[in-house]
């Protein structure tokens, strides 16, 4: 005990609030180092909305464009595939969307602000990859299906609403992005109608 | 007078740092098991792989452009321009999978004989940690080149982290830096690649040997080599000297200096070793599409995805395990627990006997299954999947999970053979 200090109460105290101290201290000059993996601001202006113009888009197309460097599908769909899309109800993961894949004005059975519009962000939910527009060769992969989305990376299937299907390894339905129209032929992808 | 010279110079030195006392305590009078075999090359191999890896990753640097415009063309740049670049890199990415070879035979080395047990528990430990850090350290190299299958095995690996409830988005976005992977997810896997992992790479193989050097080392017989002081016969303990930090409180039996003998046996693997390893990076430097996969020699693009992204060949059986659960949380959960269960391997294995050699017909089925498992979960993970291969991973999957299991259940009263009292070469 000879290395004991000669008033130990007063060195306790003395070793806790110097050590709280330091904590408090460390973990403020940790913020700098953690917050600068944050997206920079640059990051933040490259992830801008962008506008689509789908004047031109024929029935059946998918167009493809770039938002915050992912791709984000704007497919047109026909009758056909409309009254399709109301009879998979009993193969799919969640039919009435109500996980919270999509913004609330696209939470309906066709997953979109208007029917012949389909916009999803052309991600596969279970690991990243970007599944395949069958538009007419999906009954190999769901029979009885014609049209819809297969994942090549581990085989996920997706309907023409971006729903998911039972039995595959994606857990959610596609993901789609927050976007409004500034007309009947112009479309904003990466905004709300309101925050513009 | 050259002689007198150069004593008196290590005299100078020994006075002002341990040169000679390490030196003994570690190499010329470190006591080393006479009957180590063939597994035990690996520890050694595994330190001449980490120097080949930090001095051609030095070197590599010195060409390598860390940027998402300049990466991929750098690349080609020195496998094409820099003088000797291409064997620089060729011996770079060739020495990643020569890592995992040897490590991962290191590892069975210690499963087999019982190296993960009391006393030598934080040995595995370290080791472990070692094997984590090597995958971070792979995965984030991997990145650099910024090829297809680079930008696509990161984006399906982070987005992993996706899976965690509340703030895996969050978190997601903080890893990359970006809202997808992009320049800056570069740059920061770029700077733990080549300084922060090596980093800790090196400090944790000090901390791995000096605790292996505190306990000793373990043998195929799994049989200490350390007895109690003064009841070891004169014929037992040999003739060498031994380092008072071993031999003072110990009788040492069985035993051999680490220098000259395993330093010269080590030479022979590492001599075998680099026959190999010069083989591959001459003749077949891409491993037939298993150490550079052939999607990474395009550039990255992130609006297109190979038609099949698979991992480099030693994530693969920890990938199958991940894809054959078609749950995602679920899969990432069995995803790192069938990492973070090696971890606990000396507290499931509750038997007191170490090697193999004495242990019961169960615990050599389970090994042999356990190895079994791990090679076809190895193969299926860089398959492509289809039902009957995910039914086959699954399976495989318990195999995995079920050897610590079942470890655990028998090892309690394992049924053991007699142990030698002296060891059996």
């Amino acid at each position: 005990m000879s290395n004991a200090p000669d008033n130990s109460g007063r060195r306790k105290f003395l070793t806790l609030t110097t050590g709280v101290v330091g904590a408090i201290g460390a973990a403020a000059v940790a913020v700098p180092f953690v917050k600068s993996w944050s997206p920079s601001e640059k990051a933040k202006a490259a992830g801008a909305p962008v506008a689509v113009d789908i004047s031109k888009i024929q029935p059946g197309q998918l167009i493809r464009v770039e938002w915050r460097g992912k791709p984000v599908w704007v497919v047109s769909r026909t009758q056909k595939v409309l009254d399709e899309l109301s009879t998979l109800d009993d193969k799919l993961r969640d039919p009435a969307s109500e996980q919270a894949q999509q913004p609330d004005y696209a939470t309906n059975p066709l997953r979109s602000l208007k029917s012949e519009i389909f916009i999803a962000v052309g991600i596969c939910t279970h690991l990243g990859c970007s599944p395949t527009y069958l538009p007419d060769s999906f009954s190999e992969q769901v029979e009885g299906v014609e049209s819809g989305f297969f994942c090549p990376c581990h085989g996920s299937k997706f309907d023409m609403a971006g729903r998911v299907f039972q039995n595959v390894p994606a857990p959610l339905n596609l993901v789609i992005p927050p976007h409004y129209y500034v007309s009947e032929s112009q479309i904003v992808i990466g905004l709300d109608k309101g925050d513009a | 007078m050259l002689k007198k010279l150069v004593l008196d110079g290590i005299d100078w030195v020994d006075a002002r740092i341990p040169m000679t006392e390490t030196w003994n305590k570690h190499l010329a009078q470190y006591p080393t098991p006479v009957n180590f075999n063939f597994w035990y090359f690996f520890g050694s191999l595994a330190m001449l792989v980490l120097v080949n890896q930090i001095l051609t990753g030095i070197w590599l640097t010195m060409h390598y452009n860390p940027s998402a415009e300049g990466a991929f063309a750098s690349i080609e740049y020195i496998m094409r321009d820099v003088p000797y670049g291409w064997l620089l890199r060729y011996m770079h990415s060739t020495g990643a999978s020569a890592f995992f070879v040897v490590i991962y035979l290191h590892m069975f080395r210690g499963l087999i004989y019982g190296s993960y047990q009391k006393p030598r528990e934080l040995i595995w430990i370290f080791g472990m940690l070692i094997f984590l850090v090597l995958m971070a350290e792979a995965f984030m190299g991997y990145l650099l080149p910024w090829g297809q299958m680079s930008f696509w095995g990161a984006q399906v690996i982070i987005s992993l982290f996706g899976a965690i409830p509340i703030i895996g988005d969050d978190l997601t976005l903080w890893i990359r830096g970006d809202y997808v992977i992009s320049g800056a997810t570069l740059n920061r896997f770029f700077a733990l690649h080549v300084v922060a992992l090596p980093l800790a790479l090196v400090a944790l193989v000090f901390l791995h040997i000096v605790a292996l050097h505190e306990v000793g080392s373990n043998n195929p017989d799994g049989v200490e080599i350390k007895q109690k002081k003064g009841t070891a016969s004169e014929e037992a303990k040999g003739k060498f000297t031994f380092h008072k930090q071993y031999s003072g409180k110990k009788d040492i039996i069985d035993a051999v200096p680490f220098h000259p003998y395993f330093t010269v046996k080590d030479i022979m693997g590492v001599s075998g070793f680099l026959i190999c390893f010069a083989a591959v990076i001459f003749f077949i430097p891409e491993g037939g599409g298993y150490f550079l996969e052939p999607p990474n020699f395009e550039a990255a693009n992130g609006l297109k995805t190979p038609d099949h992204i698979a991992p480099v060949w030693y994530y693969t059986p920890y990938y199958a395990i991940l894809r054959a659960i078609p749950d995602k949380l679920i899969g990432v959960v069995f995803f790192g627990g069938s990492i973070a269960i090696l971890f606990l391997l000396p507290w499931l294995d509750r038997c007191k006997v170490k090697s193999i050699r004495y242990r019961s017909w169960k615990h050599k089925l389970n090994i042999t299954q356990f190895i079994i498992c791990f090679i076809v979960l190895g193969v299926l993970g860089a398959l492509p999947a289809t039902p009957l291969l995910t039914t086959v991973a699954q399976v495989a999957s318990v195999g995995y999970f079920g050897f610590f299991i079942a470890l655990w259940v028998y090892s309690k009263n394992e049924k053991t053979k007699p142990l030698p009292t002296r060891l059996t070469h």
